[in-house]
Parts: structure tokens; sequence; C-alpha cells
């Protein structure tokens, strides 16, 4: 969607991403998304998602089972990976940016009528620095990840004292699972394929986003300018 | 309601949900579990089996040179080979099998011999009480009481679903016991030892009940 000047002037558009920049031109102005205690929460969560992704199928699926055997190797890393996972994620919010998590949580929790707007008509109404969508899954996944962490642990403490065995536990595990697994695809696929929301992808692992590119999708955002 | 408080709700919404569901009989998850089609099995990879060990990967086991021993109280020790096995009297059934995790797997069928064949050849001694069953994974075992043993549906299994029993599921030899939750259909028996008392088994030592009758046993329906 470039305005109809960018079109005009024979210029390369700004939604032309994905380009190299020419040496000629200078570096288009980029702007803050996500601090590095954001991008470090996002990160150490994503690497103990896979892992224990991986490891939790390997236990769970028969065939996955019996190929790789070592169960109770698998089960260990899966346990050992979840209990570091916990470690690392306090340790980020104690140790890092706290006000700027709370101020960014409180973001995520606030879904204005320009959100319900966007939800209702799949994209159309102006956006802050997460969008609706963002918003939602950043919801679900706190609470996924929480939910398959406490029923883990009873998983866990179950099988070693059957009073703690709770009746839920195993469904509600899978359950989230299967759910996280719909979230991932679709988080992958607009962050690695889908052309005009993959340079978000660029905020996660280096900070920065074009200044264009922010404008255009997140208008009512008033980030900070890169400091050069 | 303001802005803040929808997404605010649907956080601790999703929480409250996700903990009441902890707590919600599995019976509800078995239900869903059939709502789905064929269960967990349209998962792919899935036949709604877990295969769980206490060790790491499966006992190796040389079809060759099994033997199934049955010794202890009895009048006759005597080892048994696979082909032995295969001449004895064979029963068939159709079962479910349920786990105490609180999954379950419908119909399978099973073919193999009923413990009173079994023990006809080896003739326990007056005042035998149970049958330990020792697994070649060790240190698992378990037992069952002559009269659980004897019910209609017990039996020592070597075949599954029409085939050969296959590794995970204990090949060559297992325990079926549809009554009772699945940690007393040991895997792998190459011993079943006639004893004059009651030992606890592998999960027994660590809490779970000896007569563990599903749906009235280990917490569950009782």
């Amino acid at each position: 969607m470039a305005s109809a000047s960018e079109r005009g002037s024979g210029e390369p558009s700004p939604s032309e991403l994905g380009r190299p920049a020419s040496a000629a031109r200078p570096r288009p102005a980029r702007v803050v998304r996500f601090t590095r205690t954001e991008r470090a929460l996002h990160w150490i969560h994503a690497a103990a998602f896979l892992v224990m992704l991986a490891t939790g199928l390997v236990l769970y699926l028969p065939d996955l089972a019996a190929e790789i055997g070592r169960r109770n190797l698998v089960k260990n890393v899966h346990i050992w990976t979840a209990v570091a996972w916990a470690a690392l994620i306090v340790a980020i919010v104690v140790l890092g940016d706290r006000r700027g998590l709370a101020s960014a949580w409180r973001e995520v929790q606030t879904i204005d009528r320009d959100d319900r707007r966007w939800l209702a008509r799949a994209g159309r109404a102006p956006q802050g620095r997460f969008n609706a969508g963002q918003k939602l899954n950043t919801i679900l996944t706190a609470a996924f990840a929480i939910l398959l962490a406490v029923s883990g642990f009873f998983l866990w403490l179950g099988e070693r004292d059957h009073t703690f065995m709770l009746d839920g536990a195993g469904t509600l595990h899978i359950a989230l699972t299967w759910a996280s697994i719909a979230l991932l695809v679709g988080h992958l696929y607009l962050a690695i394929v889908h052309p005009t929301t993959r340079h978000a992808l660029r905020g996660i692992t280096r900070g920065t986003v074009r200044e264009d590119w922010a404008l255009r999708h997140h208008p009512k955002w008033k980030p900070e300018r890169e400091s050069r | 309601m303001d802005d803040r408080t929808i997404g605010r709700a649907a956080f601790l919404g999703l929480l409250g949900a996700g903990v009441a569901g902890l707590f919600v009989t599995r019976d509800v998850g078995n239900t869903l579990g059939r709502l789905l089609p064929d269960g967990p099995a349209f998962i792919p990879g899935s036949s709604g089996w877990r295969i769980y060990t206490i060790g790491n990967g499966l006992p190796r086991i040389d079809l060759a040179r099994y033997r199934l021993r049955i010794d202890g109280a009895v009048e006759r020790p005597v080892t048994l080979t696979l082909g032995d096995l295969r001449r004895l009297p064979a029963a068939e059934q159709t079962s479910d099998f349920h786990c105490v995790t609180g999954w379950s797997v419908e119909d399978v069928r099973w073919k193999g011999v009923r413990f009173a064949d079994l023990l006809a050849i080896a003739r326990p001694l007056p005042g035998a009480k149970s049958l330990r069953f020792v697994s070649e994974e060790v240190p698992y075992d378990d037992s069952l009481t002559l009269a659980q043993a004897a019910v209609p549906d017990a039996m020592l299994a070597y075949e599954m679903d029409g085939k050969p029993l296959s590794k995970p599921h204990g090949a060559p030899a297992r325990v079926v016991m549809p009554r009772m939750y699945g940690y007393k259909s040991v895997k792998w028996v190459s011993r079943i030892e006639v004893r004059r008392d009651v030992v606890p088994g592998f999960w027994e030592q660590r809490g779970y009940d000896a007569d563990a009758w599903v749906e009235k046993s280990n917490g569950i329906g009782v």
C-alpha cells in the first residue's frame, strides 16, 4: 500500500521489502520494536518450546517412541528443559527491563475499539505496536505456557505420588500441545512466509524494523528511532 | 468493561478454565476423545497406545532363545519355548485396554494362553496364592492372585490384532488383564513365579494399588 507520491516518484517503493538496499541509497530509518529483554524472553521460550515439543512427541506418539527408544533419556531432557525454561524466564523478568515488560504486557492486554474492528474485519483498522492478532497470540501463548507447566508438573508429581495424580492433567497437557502447535504454525507463517508481515522477523531478531514499515502496519504506534 | 479488561479477562479466563480442566474427571477426557474421529488415532503416528517403559529402550530378546520359566510353589517347574507356548490350547478375545494415566485403547484383539492351561502343566502346590510375572525389563514385575488370574479374560498373550506381539507391546509374551489398569499387564514376561504370598509389584512399591480394578482403584471412581 504505497502512497500516491511514492508511486509517482519512480523511486523503489518501500513496500518492496527484503530488497538489498543499494549502496547509493541511505540506510532506511529504523525504529526500535523489541528490547533486549523482550527478545531474550521470546527466544528462550521458543527454544525451550521446540525442545519440549520434540521430546514430548517422542514420549507421546507410539511410532516415534518405538523408533527412538531411550524413553528415560527423552523424558529427562523434557523435564529438565522445563525446569531450565522456568528458571530462565524468571531470571529474565527479574534481571531484565521489568518496567518495559510490564508496560508491554499492559499493551498486549488492551484490546481497544480499533483492535476489535481489526479482528472483525480481518485487518482493516489502525494498530499500535502490536496488532490485535499479535495481542491474542501473546495472551494465548502465555496462558498455554503456564497451563502446560502446571499440568506437566502434576504429571511428574502424580507418577511419584499417586495422591497428586489429577484426572485431567494428561488430557489438558495434550490438548494444550495441539493448540500450541496450531498457534505456532500460524505464527511461523506470518513471521517467515507472508510477504507483508515477515519484516517483523527483523524486529524480534535484531530489535529494529524499518520506520516506513512500522508507520504502514502500526500507524498508532509512536516508536523511538534507533540510536546510531 | 473497558479495553484493558477484555484481554485480561481472556488471559485469566483461560488460566481458570485450564486449572479447572486439571480436576475434570478423565471421563470427560474420554468423551472428548470419542468425539474426535477415531479418538487419538487420527493423529499421525498414533494408534492410541503410549509405549511406557521403565528403562531406556526396549529389552533385547532373542526369540529363538526365549524361554518362559514357571517355578516357585509348583509340583513341576517347567521351561517353555515360544513354540511350546503356541502349542498350548489357544484362546482369543477382544478387550479394551485402560492405562491408569487416563488413556484407553478399545477393541484390542489378543491371542494367547489362559493361565489355567499354563498352570495345568506346572501344577501349583496347595497354599499357592499368587503369580508373580517377571519382565525382561529389569526390575519390572507385578502379580495377580490365582483368583484374579482365573477371570475369563485374563491371559498370557503372544498375538495382538492378528499379528505376533510386537516388541513395544511386550514380545514375545505379555500378561493381558483387561479388568485392571495396564501396569498389571506385564510385558516381556520371561518368568512366572508361583508364590504363597502376594508381593508388591514395581508400581505398587510406588503407591499404586495391587488390586488395580479399572474404575475402582487408584483413587479413580472410588
